[in-house]
């Protein structure tokens, strides 16, 4: 069967095939390092400007998304965010921090096969609203949670 | 000199539980020293997690991700006795792989 061709052919541009391409040799790190780490998204100062970089289709305030964090973090270095998205064909998760000097935190890409459901520690420089966005099928899933931080993550 | 990472990995027989600890400063770029100088941001940018040849989680990340920086994560697919290689890379271009079994 051709299944490993289509699965290529479905993953090509995706960020595995540049890391494969990186390890045989036949990319340049400096130019697979640009289309590994969206430079514009993560330079963004702030989260309007943040997501017009990281979305490329509708949006909508999602349900099916369930932030899993504290409503209370005293310490704002270490704040645990977990995100568990619950519709179909989920393709990516973005995790934002509003009020931070540079919102967005991180992005996930989900190949098939692997869960939508990533727990990462993120610094929040104050009280903020946490903001994580799920890409399904080409359609971005918004939902956000407010988090109090007693102690900001971002002086010594 | 990169430190290596604690990786666990344990299956239940569909699903395979993940949990990586890399130990990285994760230096944002904005704070200061007591003399007033700029710590220059040093931070990993790309964790790249595979079973096999096949890519499970790829992960962009900004300095916004806590110092020692924590990654969990589930995927269908392995059994227990496979492989599990994990790879980061930072904005200065420094990297470190690990691996362990799956459990």
């Amino acid at each position: 069967m051709d299944s490993g061709r289509r699965a290529f052919i479905r993953n090509a541009g995706n960020a595995g095939v540049v890391a494969l391409l990186v390890a045989n040799g036949f990319l340049r790190p400096e130019s697979a390092r640009a289309a590994l780490w969206n430079k514009p998204a993560f330079d963004a100062t702030s989260l309007e400007e943040a997501l017009a970089k990281v979305v490329d289709g509708p949006l909508t305030e999602g349900a099916d998304v369930t932030i899993v964090a504290p409503d209370i973090a005293e310490n704002g270095a270490v704040v645990p965010v977990g995100v568990i998205a619950s519709m179909p064909g989920v393709e990516s998760i973005a995790i934002l921090c509003e009020k931070n000097p540079h919102p967005l935190a991180a992005i996930y890409d989900i190949p098939a096969g692997t869960l939508a459901d990533v727990k990462t520690r993120v610094k929040m420089a104050g009280t903020s609203n946490v903001v994580v966005l799920v890409r399904a099928e080409g359609k971005f899933h918004m939902a956000s949670k407010e988090i109090k931080v007693t102690r900001g993550g971002c002086g010594g | 000199m990169a430190k290596p990472m604690k990786l666990r990995a344990r299956n239940d027989g569909e699903i395979t539980d993940v949990r990586i600890l890399m130990r990285h400063d994760m230096e944002t770029g904005q704070r200061k020293t007591q003399d007033g100088d700029l710590i220059p941001a040093h931070y990993i940018q790309n964790v790249t997690v595979r079973h096999g040849q096949r890519v499970v989680l790829f992960a962009q990340w900004g300095p916004a991700v806590s110092k020692n920086p924590f990654l969990g994560f589930k995927f269908r697919g392995a059994a227990a006795g496979d492989r599990l290689e994990v790879t980061w890379v930072d904005n200065k271009g420094d990297s470190r792989t690990d691996e362990t079994i799956i459990a």
